[in-house]
């Protein structure tokens, strides 16, 4: 049953691939193509990371709730910038070549991911009200550096920062998308060869130790993966907020299983037909500007609060 | 053969588990017995790996726990925890097929598939098959985890409280399942209890445990008696016996 709704989902995403590349393409068809399928890829890519990030930490916390974004992840990205700026100065990073800038940022991103997300797991456990808190603590903690840090740099340097918080999908390099997709797709096939694994680590640690599985290490090559993952995206184009939380609550709906044979495809086709999708409809249908990411956000906090007040308490 | 030596366990600064010397024979099934928080989950889950050891050392056969590799283990003991937490997303199929994981790591072969319907049908549990763990009763919930157990085939058994919620004729003919592995198929089973009279009929010894130590170490007949409920539990029960069965009335 749950296969079929996966060539369901993708049947979908195939329409607004073809709606998003084709619809109101006048002119020169080979430069409006090369253009869009650019920005096609930096979507899907996107789309497929955040969504993959999101189910790996749920299972390795073992609620659905969390995200990365969640747990701060987004805030630490802005000081992270913020820093980078401060310290560079808004015109030398600017001047950066684009594909330096996109280094020095993931790799900053993913050290300092390791980092927060290693602690909030050591220090909370699978206490979730615990984890919540420590990464609305840490997050908090992160926007006063970071609000404290912005006052102190001059006002156009304050500019770039607030140009980069958040996602905005315009054209992307080449080059940087290559090195993107190379980096992803790594991280992606790494996920999708521990897919077995990953089922039974989501069992619980216990049930995984009978069944042969270390959890401590399945749990450490997890958040490597998340933290090439969400570092990558958010280099790329900016902080997600709740969109892996409203993609994989969707994706949970639509195929409510375990098997992340099923539930990672399933979720990365949601996410991807809402990026697709919703980019298409703004930019062609109502010929907006305004930020997808926005609405996203709007659903996915909502989302987000469901979630949390109507948990069965276990 | 399960060999304990020289085991010391402290949980929370506490010591819990105190000069542990046990040995248990290849076959047979072994009843746990002892009061709450005597200790018995936790020597369960060090032989298992559950916790990791702090003093002593434990042998299952040639593998020794803390070094030998994890999967290696999971094909040659299984433990049932005395809370297990399975999703509740899962089938009943699903869960008892995860028990054949340790042999496909993820790609079941048409053998599994037998198993695991095999475990199925030792346990009942066909009817409920295609069922959803979070819409199934607390004893048929039981029963699924026990035949998941089941499904691993190892040599070497490990149940905690397996009879926590299941009625009459279930404990009955879990304990009878339990008899024929140990007494057909070689299997070793230790098994806790609380039930002194389901030790007392179905196990080939007892072990009783108190305050983390190991006061007793026998077949029925030897080990129950109402000194030994006096000194194990503090409780002055009286012990019957009904042929060659031991009974203590409650
Ligand atoms: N996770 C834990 N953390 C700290 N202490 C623990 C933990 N689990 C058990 N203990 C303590 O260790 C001691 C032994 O507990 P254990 O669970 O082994 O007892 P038990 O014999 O299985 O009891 P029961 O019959 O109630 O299941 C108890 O004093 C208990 O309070
Ligand atoms: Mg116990």
């Amino acid at each position: 049953m749950y296969p079929k709704r996966l060539w369901w989902l993708l049947a979908v995403l195939c329409l607004c691939i073809a709606l998003y590349l084709g619809l109101g393409a006048r002119g020169n068809w080979g430069f409006v193509l090369s253009f869009r399928a650019n920005k096609l890829i930096a979507l899907l890519l996107v789309a497929i990371s955040v969504s993959t990030a999101t189910v790996l930490f749920q299972t390795i916390t073992r609620n659905h709730i969390l995200t990365p974004s969640v747990m701060g992840f987004d805030a630490l990205y802005l000081l992270t910038l913020t820093v980078l700026i401060f310290i560079l100065g808004g015109q030398s990073f600017t001047q950066l070549p684009e594909i330096a800038q996109f280094i020095v940022n993931t790799l900053l991103l993913m050290g300092a991911a390791l980092a927060l997300f290693g602690t909030l797991l050591r220090r909370g456990g699978h206490d979730l009200f615990r984890m919540i808190l420590t990464g609305i603590i840490f997050a908090g903690l992160f926007r006063s550096v970071t609000s404290f840090l912005q006052r102190i740099i001059d006002p156009n340097e304050f500019m770039v920062v607030q140009a980069n918080s958040f996602a905005r999908f315009g054209r992307v390099d080449t080059e940087l998308l290559t090195l993107a997709a190379a980096l992803t797709g790594a991280a992606l096939f790494a996920a999708w060869r521990m897919r077995h694994r990953l089922d039974v680590l989501s069992l619980g640690d216990e049930s995984a130790i009978n069944l042969g599985e270390a959890p401590k290490s399945g749990m450490f090559q997890v958040l490597v993966l998340v933290s090439i993952l969400v570092s990558v995206s958010t280099a790329l184009v900016g902080p997600m907020a709740f969109l892996g939380l409203l993609v994989v609550s969707v994706a949970r709906q639509i195929t409510p299983v375990i098997s992340h044979r099923i539930l990672l495809p399933s979720a990365g086709l949601v996410s991807a037909i809402t990026l697709v999708g919703g980019q298409m409809v703004l930019e062609r249908a109502l010929q907006s500007t305004m930020p997808l990411i926005v609405i996203v956000d709007v659903l996915g906090g909502l989302v987000f609060l469901t979630l949390l007040l109507r948990r069965k308490p276990r | 053969m399960i060999a304990i030596r020289d085991l010391n366990h402290d949980r929370d600064g506490k010591p819990t588990l105190r000069e542990i010397d046990l040995t248990l024979q290849s076959g047979g099934v072994t009843a746990l017995i002892g009061p709450n928080g005597a200790g018995k989950s936790t020597l369960l889950s060090l032989i298992a790996r559950l916790i990791p050891l702090q003093q002593g050392q434990i042998m299952v056969d040639d593998l020794q726990i803390g070094v030998c590799a994890n999967d290696v283990l999971a094909r040659r003991l299984a433990i049932l925890p005395q809370a297990s937490d399975a999703a509740p997303l899962l089938t009943v199929r699903e869960l008892v097929g995860f028990g054949r994981y340790p042999y496909h790591k993820g790609r079941p072969t048409a053998e599994d598939d037998e198993k695991v319907e095999a475990a199925l049908a030792t346990f009942d549990l066909l009817p409920l098959a295609e069922r959803r763990l979070d819409t199934l009763s607390g004893g048929q919930r039981q029963r699924a985890q026990v035949a998941m157990t089941f499904a691993q085939e190892t040599d070497y058994i490990l149940l905690d409280e397996p009879l926590n919620n299941l009625d009459i004729a279930a404990s009955r003919s879990l304990m009878r399942t339990l008899q024929d592995l140990a007494r057909n198929h070689g299997r070793t089973i230790v098994i806790v209890l609380h039930d002194i009279n389901y030790a007392a009929a179905y196990a080939d010894q007892i072990v009783a445990m108190k305050d983390g130590r190991i006061t007793h170490q026998g077949p029925a007949v030897e080990v129950v008696t109402e000194a030994m409920l006096l000194e194990v539990y503090g409780t002055s029960a009286s012990v019957h016996h009904i042929g060659d069965k031991v009974v203590v009335a409650v």
